[in-house]
């Protein structure tokens, strides 16, 4: 009971003390505001490129063609010998008859030529679709595959994924030091306009000092003060956030550069973005003001 | 009954200088003490050891039965619950009513509100300013905001009442006005320590007089006048 009428009398003064020191407020929540904004850019761009580097992967297949006089015992054997490859995670076989009728259903044309085919006469290839477990190792592995008999060629689109998989890493690590920095950043300045309003305020916490107040609750309205100027702080990015990122969404119809890099759907993506950016805004104004104020405490 | 006992302490500051040399001191419960001297005699220094702003660097200081000395940091505020401290300069929020500052304290430990309102009301009362509990502190006098001053330190009932200096800004008919209000809290069973350089108000009072000169307890009158022979 003690503790919150202590908790509720100290959310109200946390409330009075943003209020008149208004300017100051003001000073450290637009510092919040600018810099949600750009982490929220950020976690959109890194989250939507994880996403599709996520798509991309998961079609990430070895495609691995049997020769033609392949027998069924070497048939056999190539598969044995795929099973005891360890990044290895699943194994398709697909026969040249079952490409023929998944082609003679995809065009007429297809259709018109291939049925004049016996049954012997089928120019395709038995194929292997293999799904490996690690995506950087795909070229290892596909070297693996190309070396077992019989096997006449292999194909996983060799240098556009190598390619595309380290950019994509690069560009979410680039983003990933953005953020951190920004929010170091942030914490900084926080921590000095805070500083600021706590200065006028030495008087103060010097006689609750003296009169016998506990470090804790000399702390507490100046931590729920930091608090509430991280939840207004954080208001803005979060407007813009969800109606930022659901306009761009439909004005490429879900689509950027091109048909195949699609974005996250904005519902329910820009909530949990809310939801980051607040807990971000929150901690920082906590944190910044908790240190602040520590250095006029004997603790 | 002894509430205060004073073992051996000195004090060395950071700095090197020694302020308080194997100090020994007893004070009863419901005493009321001067402590004179002149500049650089220790009495501030030691005030600040009996409300652990300082520790002293050897020996003991007990207050009630507690080592103020070995308190740590963290738990200083549960003493300063127990005593009131009343300072030269009076300490007051400027932008809080005489009302709020003195029910302030209340507030930090977590009283309820009518709490609050009737200790508040009636320390005001026993300082005679219940008629100002709603002026701001730069509507009163220097004596009155001393009263509030007092009326917060008295506002939770301490055992221990310790005073620096406080006539030190006022007037001498006014010193005395706040000499009488201590006398009655002192009446009502409060130790009281009064440091102070005031002549008249020591010779006045003829209570116990501590007298420390560079750091040593000099002389200990047990009803004391202010020695006109001593050099202060």
């Amino acid at each position: 009971m003690r503790n919150i009428r202590i908790l509720v009398r100290n959310i109200r003064d946390g409330f009075k003390n943003v209020f008149r020191n208004i300017s100051l407020s003001f000073a450290s929540i637009s510092c919040i505001t600018v810099t949600l904004i750009i982490v929220a850019a950020a976690i959109v761009g890194s989250w939507n490129v994880e996403n599709f580097a996520d798509m991309i992967k998961d079609d990430f297949t070895i495609v691995a063609f049997v020769k033609n006089d392949a027998t069924e015992e070497d048939k056999a054997k190539i598969k044995e010998e795929l099973e005891k490859i360890r990044n290895v995670e699943s194994i398709d076989f697909i026969s040249k008859k079952d490409i023929m009728e998944e082609m003679k259903q995809e065009s007429d044309t297809f259709n018109s030529v291939m049925s004049s085919w016996g049954e012997s006469e089928n120019p395709l290839d038995d194929t292997y679709q293999i799904r490996v477990k690690e995506d950087e190792k795909i070229s290892k592995t596909a070297e693996r595959i190309k070396s077992i008999d019989k096997i006449e060629k292999v194909s996983y689109g060799e240098g556009m994924v190598d390619n595309m998989l380290s950019i994509f890493s690069i560009v979410k690590n680039i983003l990933i030091v953005i953020v951190v920095a920004l929010v170091i950043v942030t914490a900084f300045l926080i921590v000095n306009t805070i500083k600021i309003t706590i200065f006028s305020r030495q008087e103060e916490i010097e006689i609750k000092r003296l009169v016998g107040a506990s470090n804790f609750s000399i702390k507490q309205p100046f931590v729920i003060e930091g608090l509430i100027i991280g939840l207004l702080g954080s208001i803005i990015p979060i407007i813009v956030t969800i109606y930022g990122y659901s306009y761009l969404y439909e004005k490429t119809g879900g689509k950027m550069f091109s048909q195949f890099i699609k974005l996250v759907k904005p519902f329910p993506f820009s909530i949990y973005i809310s939801l980051i950016l607040l807990a971000i805004g929150v901690l920082v104004g906590m944190y910044g003001s908790n240190k602040a104020v520590r250095k006029y405490l004997k603790i | 009954m002894e509430f205060i006992k004073i073992t051996d302490v000195e004090k060395v500051y950071k700095t090197g200088v020694t302020a308080i040399y194997g100090l020994n001191l007893r004070i009863k419960k419901g005493d009321f003490a001067f402590i004179i001297g002149a500049s650089g005699s220790g009495k501030s220094t030691l005030m600040k050891m009996l409300y652990r702003e300082e520790k002293p660097t050897r020996g003991e200081i007990l207050i009630g039965g507690v080592n103020v000395g070995k308190l740590r940091n963290r738990k200083v505020y549960k003493l300063r619950r127990k005593l009131g401290i009343v300072f030269q300069d009076f300490k007051l929020l400027p932008k809080l009513t005489v009302f709020e500052n003195v029910a302030f304290a209340l507030e930090m430990y977590g009283y309820p509100k009518y709490e609050i309102r009737q200790k508040t009301l009636k320390a005001l009362e026993l300082v005679g300013l219940k008629e100002k509990a709603k002026n701001f502190p730069h509507e009163l006098s220097g004596g009155e905001q001393q009263r509030v001053s007092i009326a917060r330190a008295i506002v939770n009932s301490p055992k221990l009442l310790i005073c620096d200096e406080p006539t030190g800004n006022l007037d001498p008919d006014t010193s005395l006005e706040i000499m009488k209000v201590l006398e009655v809290i002192n009446d009502l069973g409060t130790t009281i320590i009064v440091v102070t350089h005031d002549r008249d108000i020591v010779n006045q009072m003829k209570k116990r007089v501590i007298l420390l000169d560079k750091g040593r307890l000099k002389k200990d009158y047990e009803k004391g006048t202010y020695d006109k022979n001593e050099k202060h």
